[in-house]
């Protein structure tokens, strides 16, 4: 966890479009040198969210602070932010230079003054030497540096990134993705990014607030969101999670002990139980399907054991991906293996031993 | 079929349409420069007295004058008024939008007798005299759609978040116009300017039924043709304006096409007036 001032305060926003509640109140507290992602499908009010963080929207009704300072009345161009917008929104008249420089003309800065900051904050972004280059020379993966150019030298206290990545290919993606992070990390400045792509979440972020119909439905670093989903509808937005039924036998002093009708009896401590939960109304659990094991040789040994047959394989290169049919089950379930030397492929059809252990299992309501 | 191998006959087609849309044209420079008085064949000699005809005649030079002035407030009023609509009908939601920017296109088909009758009885009840003015505000009537039409595709290419950016950038509303969006449709003004300032030249219903006694030059052409010895100068003169605005719709189109590629369109994709 970065430093823990408090940068962007949201207090019950809401927003809505004629009978349409875009947001339904969102309350959350954004750090100082925090790279904080809004994660969601689209329609769920995450980009509303960051455009009124902007500026560019005001919120039906709530507050939002930033930097200890409400935000009601005051127009994007007096706000601390900066935003990289989806489409770059690269100015197409000006060359790389003449974009990167455009806010600071604003502040009435010397030429001599701009130049070197122009200077500096390409050279962040790796575009060192480009800024006589005419707008529409650039490439996607140049355009998107030279946004970010744009936003990182007026030095606001947070960016803004509405999906940045999306329009880039998977390969240049996946490199943009560690670059950003590590921009963020050296200068310390506030990022906020939204994003639909859980994976791009989870890599760069410190913290995501995982939305759904104008509503946070977790918030939280992205192993608790991984390992401990709040409801199942974010445990199946991140990831692949497994759902057995389960019932609750007894709930006692040292936890509760749950019959999971494929797997069988098991004890989970007080601490497991996620907060909300109530374990009078647990009847789900999850099990990610890396947490689950095929124990192909006889000399294999896991926790817990059941006995179960393989319907189908995907071969992935480094993965195996299985459907296994667990007993008393009427719908597989996934289970990744990772293909390890002179481990072999299961065939369908064929009876497997699955492994599992206590501490994978995530209650449900 | 081969690509590129039209049909003979629709080769044959082609060339008779494009003798029957430009042969009466190019009549019109062949007796200009015809020595001769009456306008038939054989053509006589060649003579460039008619434009010196032209040259000294002080009706016509004030007919030119009315004219341009006219031609050049109606071109401003225009696309100063068709801007506003572009930028309106690009940037926001209003209830009857589509009604309301098809009537203001209304003119581009009413017929401009209908519109030249309807404004001379409106001025006449209103108790106002006809002049240059009464004109110029029959011209922005009907040039006002086409700066619309023009302007509307300049300001709908118009990436909404660019102005977004600029405002993001610390960028004031006068700013971010003045800066980024004037820049960027200015090729569209210049085009609307133009193509306005050419329609209004050339318009003679309008112009003939509300100028009081400054004539405007259609209307001065159309009082030199009830003189048979003056045809071949009028020759001359359509000669000279054919060429003019053959010369402004050219530039226009060519301003058209450099916007649509500074804004990394395919010019020859999007809608052109030409």
């Amino acid at each position: 966890m970065p430093k823990t001032k408090p940068i962007i305060e949201l207090r019950d926003v809401r927003k809505s479009f004629g009978t349409f509640n875009a947001l339904k109140g969102i309350n959350a507290i954004i750090h100082e040198g925090e790279f904080f992602s809004l994660l969601g499908p689209s329609g769920c009010g995450k980009t509303t969210l960051l455009r009124m963080i902007a500026g560019f929207e005001p919120p039906t009704s709530g507050e939002i602070m930033i930097d200890g300072k409400s935000m009601d009345g005051i127009a994007a161009n007096a706000r601390p932010t900066n935003m990289v917008f989806q489409s770059y929104a690269i100015f197409p008249h000006l060359d790389v230079a003449g974009n990167v420089g455009y806010g600071l003309k604003t502040k009435k800065m010397p030429k001599a003054d701009i130049n070197r900051e122009v200077d500096q904050a390409l050279a962040m972004v790796d575009l060192a030497g480009f800024g006589d280059r005419a707008a529409h020379e650039l490439s996607g993966g140049q355009r998107q540096r030279v946004a970010l150019a744009r936003a990182l030298v007026m030095r606001p206290k947070v960016i803004l990134l509405d999906e940045p990545l999306s329009a880039l290919d998977k390969k240049l993606r996946d490199q943009m993705q560690v670059e950003l992070r590590e921009l963020q990390k050296t200068l310390g400045v506030t990022f906020i990014l939204v994003t639909h792509d859980q994976e791009e979440a989870l890599i760069m972020s410190d913290r995501i607030a995982v939305m759904f119909e104008g509503e946070i439905a977790q918030l939280a670093s992205p192993e608790e969101l991984y390992r401990r989903p709040a409801t199942r509808r974010v445990a199946s937005f991140i990831g692949v999670m497994n759902f057995l039924d389960a019932s609750l036998d007894s709930s006692n002093a040292s936890g509760v002990t749950l019959t999971i009708h494929a797997l069988g009896k098991v004890s989970i401590p007080h601490s497991a139980v996620p907060k909300g939960v109530n374990p009078a109304q647990i009847n789900k659990v999850g099990i990610r399907p890396e947490m689950l094991t095929l124990l192909f040789d006889p000399s294999d040994k896991a926790e817990n054991e059941v006995k179960a047959e393989v319907v189908s394989s995907d071969y992935y290169g480094d993965m195996t991906y299985y459907s296994v049919l667990l007993p008393m089950q009427k719908d597989p379930v996934t289970i990744s293996m990772r293909n390890t030397a002179g481990r072999s492929i299961a065939a369908s059809g064929s009876p497997v031993r699955v492994g599992w252990g206590a501490e994978s299992v995530v209650l449900f309501e | 079929m081969k690509r590129g191998m039209a049909p003979e006959w629709l080769t044959s087609y082609a060339v008779a349409y494009m003798i029957f849309l430009y042969a009466p044209v190019i009549l019109m420079p062949m007796f200009a420069f015809n020595d001769a008085t009456v306008i038939a064949f054989p053509l006589s000699g060649f003579t460039t007295r008619w434009l010196e005809v032209l040259w000294s005649s002080d009706a016509l030079h004030s007919a030119v004058w009315n004219s341009t002035i006219v031609a050049i407030v109606t071109a401003l009023a225009s696309t100063f008024l068709g801007a506003c609509a572009a930028r309106a009908s690009a940037r926001y939601r209003f209830p009857a939008q589509r009604g309301i920017i098809g009537f203001t296109m209304l003119p581009l088909v009413l017929p401009e007798i209908i519109v030249a009758v309807a404004l001379i009885v409106m001025l006449m009840q209103l108790g106002m005299s006809l002049s240059l003015w009464t004109v110029v505000a029959g011209h922005v009537l009907i040039c006002t759609p086409f700066s619309i039409a023009i302007l509307s595709s300049a300001f709908a290419s118009l990436d909404q978040s660019l102005e977004e950016a600029s405002f993001d950038l610390g960028e004031s509303r006068w700013g971010t116009f003045r800066r980024l969006t004037l820049p960027l449709v200015m090729p569209g003004v210049i085009s609307s300017l133009l193509i306005c300032f050419t329609i209004s030249l050339d318009e003679f219903i309008i112009a003939f039924f509300l100028t009081g006694t400054d004539a405007t030059l259609p209307v001065y052409i159309w009082s030199q043709l009830r003189f048979p010895t003056k045809l071949p100068s009028v020759m001359a003169l359509g000669t000279v304006l054919l060429v003019l605005s053959i010369g402004l719709l050219v530039l226009a189109e060519w301003f058209r096409r450099r916007a649509a590629r500074r804004q990394g369109l395919d010019a020859s994709s999007s809608k052109g007036m030409l």
